[in-house]
């Protein structure tokens, strides 16, 4: 079980490889990635058997922070969630990988490419595997830091450096709530690994503390899984490669936040305002994504805006306490997600970078590969029986329902229509109807190289299979039993609920079914047979349709509220050092000079005055002595008379 | 009998007139007169105090000598500096003759 | 009065008088006259007090030396002096002041110091004798000082008034 040190090392070793190397490896850094991604998948199914036959791990590998009362390790912890999320982590990465060596190929940055994606490996792994919230923290970290570094990938391109920078600074805001729960987690619990903080969990510290932390905690899974108000830097995103976008964006990093909130379900447990609180954000972003991506053009900005609103799915399920379903729909949603992703950088790179679906159609005959797959990634993310995206969205609208979170769910619903009609709008822009590009890329219309398309065969059939296999019958299939013991505090709660509504639920599956159907049918209406439909409703709603086009002008509202603001108050401060604080330095030494002035002044005319007064008196008093010598000596004899006349009277009266 | 403060009276009388004359006179001859003047006053102090005290002691006498005799002799010299005087200065005015004035 | 006092007075007076004359008269040979009468009145008081030998040796030294001495000074001298002009300089007022205050103070000494005194009754002796006995025996050496003075002066003198030769 212990090899499971295996799983995020083998990718740390192709990632210091090709960073070491890279200038000298060149284009044949996959075959240094692929075969670090490809053990370490290897490896991971072998620790899942492990797991499956009931063996858990908590070692503590190494002793990391000893600082005064906390002691943080470096350790693994090997339990039913943690397997699922390595699983999914390792194998769709896998199949990544070996997808980018044809879309990659004959980039002049190959090398440094599969340097960044390996990194992301391992710190998503590290992320994953961390029995302790500080090491889960440094992969939270290291997530952010690839996505950085892979969003701006293409660096000299401004938009995707600015892109790399919007996502960073983002997710930053969401990692300062996210420490301020790990130093509340800290202070309340003295430690900060899973097992001793949940072991210390308890109802009677009241739900204020839990609460703080829970809600802490939440605002850093915002940030990451890129939920209202903090979701603004993934579509940006989009600027990096597409396999950037289905690996990160899709499948394993905005999940992060998701796998955090179901680690810490004891404490979500007794905080049922966070709980509320994160279905809440989950529904409404889960609709508001969905309005924005209905009228989208760009193909690779659809399928992100699709991303966010599937994640506000999880958060919906996670927020009912429906924490296994959330899982779920994260491992199902990695599959389809990652494929439409695949698919999407399929489309492009026959069309040599072509992104607006304005100028797609009609590729179905040309990408037959592509097309199946899409389509199947299409259905199955938009819920329809008997597809993988089914079975989980449909546990966590029933959940959500049966704990009284009726407005979530009504909201989960619309959505679930919003989704399939607006995937279908996607599919049937790209691959039906005419081709409406230049002819020059209509000649040189390509199905992907096998590299690229072995992949997209691979996740489509899982997006068909995984969910029945898996998923059925709903809460209680082999997932769910897997993962149980993790979330039995978050069961012994609904277990009575889930029991009673057996056949209610068959109701809800209905429900979402054919309000899925119904998007599919409203989709085909408005761009198979009616095309003319689409334009002409645009037009009679000029202003929704601006409004959404435009995202809300969400972007815009944060520029000039934030950026604006702060440069304005950059500045502000600027000028406030450069005045006062400089003024006040200045100042002084302006003061000082004049004080100089009033000392040398000081010294001129009184030190220096008195001086010559003393000269002038003595001038003065030689002037006016002087005269005593007057040449004529009958003077002087008279002088000597008086002195005479002063001794007699002296000799005589004193 | 003559007591003997008339005679120093006297004595003081002659004094102070060549003392002013001394003073005052512009002739530099004038002023050597009134010098003389003031010697004779002094002669006659010291022999009317020689004569008048219980013993009559010569001395005062003998110091009368004395003084004409320096007496004289200051004379000739000083007559041979107002000379030298007039022979420069063109005047015997001793007020006219302030060279060492400031 | 007897007589020594009456001629003491008119002696006294006398003298005076010419002292006067020597200090107020303007011209100069004037003076110069005025002084041998002084002169002569002081060596009349001198008899008076029983100094013969001074009183001649005051006519010879004074009058005849002297007086000489400065006539012939107003001679060589005389011709800008005869002329008009102030006899007086400008400190005549603070000169009187000065004068009269000494000879106030110095009356005052005397009144107080010396009230009556009365000549003692002299034994006949001669004045000159005596006078040379003194002046070759006790004050033999102020004698001889006297006359190299005498020397010194007579040197100076001639030295002094001696007219440029040329050399000089």
């Amino acid at each position: 079980m212990k090899l499971v040190a295996l799983v995020p090392l083998l990718p740390l070793i192709g990632f210091l490889i090709n960073g070491l190397f890279g200038a000298w490896i060149k284009d044949r850094a996959h075959l240094v990635a692929i075969p670090a991604a490809g053990l370490s998948c290897l490896v991971a199914f072998v620790v899942f058997f492990q797991a499956v036959g009931g063996a858990t791990l908590d070692w503590d590998v190494y002793s990391w922070l000893t600082v005064g009362n906390l002691k943080v390790p470096i350790g693994i912890l090997v339990d039913p969630l943690s397997t699922v999320m390595m699983l999914v982590v390792t194998f769709v990465g896998l199949l990544i990988h070996i997808y980018s060596i044809g879309y990659m190929h004959g980039d002049r940055s190959f090398a440094r490419f599969f340097t960044y994606l390996n990194l992301f490996m391992f710190s998503m792994l590290v992320l994953v595997l961390a029995n302790n919230y500080l090491l889960m923290f440094l992969g939270w970290e290291g997530v952010g830091l690839c996505s950085y570094l892979l969003i701006g990938f293409w660096y000299e391109k401004k938009s995707a450096a600015d892109a790399g920078k919007k996502a960073f600074v983002v997710n930053r805001i969401g990692d300062a709530g996210f420490m301020l729960g790990l130093f509340f987690i800290w202070s309340t619990f003295g430690s900060l690994k899973y097992t001793e903080v949940f072991a210390a969990v308890d109802p009677a510290l009241g739900a204020g503390i839990y609460t703080t932390i829970t809600l802490l905690l939440f605002v850093g899974a915002m940030g990451k899984s890129a939920q209202l108000p903090l979701y603004v830097w993934l579509p940006d995103a989009m600027e990096g490669p597409t396999p950037v976008s289905a690996l990160i964006h899709a499948a394993t990093m905005v999940t992060a936040g998701v796998y955090m909130v179901a680690r810490s379900n004891p404490l979500f447990n007794l905080a049922p305002f966070s709980l509320e609180v994160v279905a809440w954000v989950g529904a409404l972003t889960a609709v508001f994504a969905a309005t924005i991506a209905l009228v989208q053009n760009d193909i690779k900005k659809v399928v992100a805006y699709s991303t966010i609103s599937q994640l506000g799915y999880m958060f919906i399920g996670a927020g009912a306490g429906a924490y296994a379903s959330a899982v779920f729909h994260l491992a199902t949603h990695a599959f389809f997600k990652a494929l439409l992703f695949l698919g999407a950088g399929s489309v492009i790179h026959s069309l040599h970078g072509e992104q607006d679906i304005r100028k797609m159609g009609g590729l179905w005959k040309a990408m037959p590969i592509t097309a199946w797959t899409f389509l199947l990634a299409s259905l199955a993310n938009g819920g329809i029986f008997p597809l993988a995206g089914f079975w989980s969205k449909d546990e966590i609208l029933f959940n959500a329902f049966e704990r009284g979170l009726t407005i979530p769910w009504l909201l989960g619903l619309v959505g679930a229509f919003l989704t399939a009609f607006y995937m279908f709008r996607l599919f049937f822009q790209v691959f039906t109807g005419q081709f409406r590009g230049d002819a020059h890329t209509a000649h040189h219309l390509h199905e992907s190289p096998p590299n690229m398309a072995y992949p997209l065969l691979v996740l489509g059939a899982l997006s068909v299979v995984a969910g029945v296999l898996l998923g059925f019958p709903p809460d209680h299939g082999l997932y769910h039993r897997f993962v149980a013991p993790i979330f039995e505090a978050a069961h012994e709660s609904e277990g009575a609920a889930i029991h009673a509504a057996a056949s209610s639920e068959i109701v809800m599956a209905a429900l979402s079914l054919s309000v899925a159907l119904l998007g599919i049918g409203l989709a085909y209406l408005f761009y198979v047979k009616r095309p003319e439909l689409a334009s002409r409703l645009a037009d009679k709603m000029q202003g929704v349709y601006r409004l959404l086009l435009n995202k809300y002008w969400v972007d815009e509202l944060y520029q000039a509220i934030f950026i604006d603001f702060g440069k304005r108050f950059c500045r502000f401060l600027w000028g406030f050092d450069a005045r006062v604080v400089d003024g006040a330095v200045n100042g002084s030494g302006w003061l000082t000079m004049r004080l100089s002035v009033m000392s040398a002044w000081n010294d001129l005319k009184i030190v220096d005055g008195l001086v010559n007064a003393i000269a002038d008196l003595i001038q003065g008093g030689s002037v006016t002595l002087r005269r005593l010598q007057t040449g004529a000596i009958q003077n002087y004899i008279l002088a000597m008379a008086l002195g005479i006349l002063g001794m007699v009277v002296f000799y005589l009266f004193v | 009998m003559v007591p003997l403060s008339h005679y120093l009276i006297l004595s003081a009388l002659l004094f102070t007139i060549g003392m002013f004359g001394a003073l005052t006179r512009r002739n530099a001859i004038g002023v050597l007169m009134a010098l003389e003047l003031m010697f004779n006053a002094i002669n006659v102090s010291f022999v009317a105090f020689s004569r008048y005290l219980p013993q009559q002691m010569l001395q005062g006498q003998i110091f009368a000598i004395f003084i004409i005799t320096v007496a004289a002799a200051e004379a000739a010299v000083g007559l041979a500096i107002v000379l030298g005087l007039y022979r420069n200065f063109k005047t015997i005015n001793v007020d006219e003759i302030n060279l060492m004035k400031w | 009065m007897t007589v020594t006092q009456a001629v003491f007075y008119l002696m006294a007076t006398f003298t005076v008088g010419a002292s006067l004359l020597v200090v107020l008269a303007r011209n100069i040979v004037h003076c110069a006259i005025a002084l041998v009468f002084a002169f002569f009145g002081v060596a009349a008081l001198f008899i008076l007090l029983d100094a013969e030998f001074l009183a001649a040796t005051q006519v010879l030294l004074y009058v005849g030396g002297i007086t000489i001495l400065l006539l012939f000074a107003i001679m060589l001298t005389s011709r800008i002096s005869a002329r008009g002009g102030k006899i007086m300089n400008e400190q005549v007022g603070i000169s009187a002041v000065v004068a009269l205050a000494l000879f106030g103070l110095m009356v005052y000494a005397n009144l107080k110091g010396f009230p009556a005194l009365v000549p003692p009754m002299l034994a006949a002796s001669d004045n000159t004798a005596s006078l040379g006995r003194l002046l070759l025996t006790t004050y033999v050496l102020p004698f001889e000082v006297v006359s190299l003075l005498l020397l010194a002066a007579m040197v100076g003198a001639i030295v002094l008034a001696r007219r440029e030769q040329g050399k000089d």
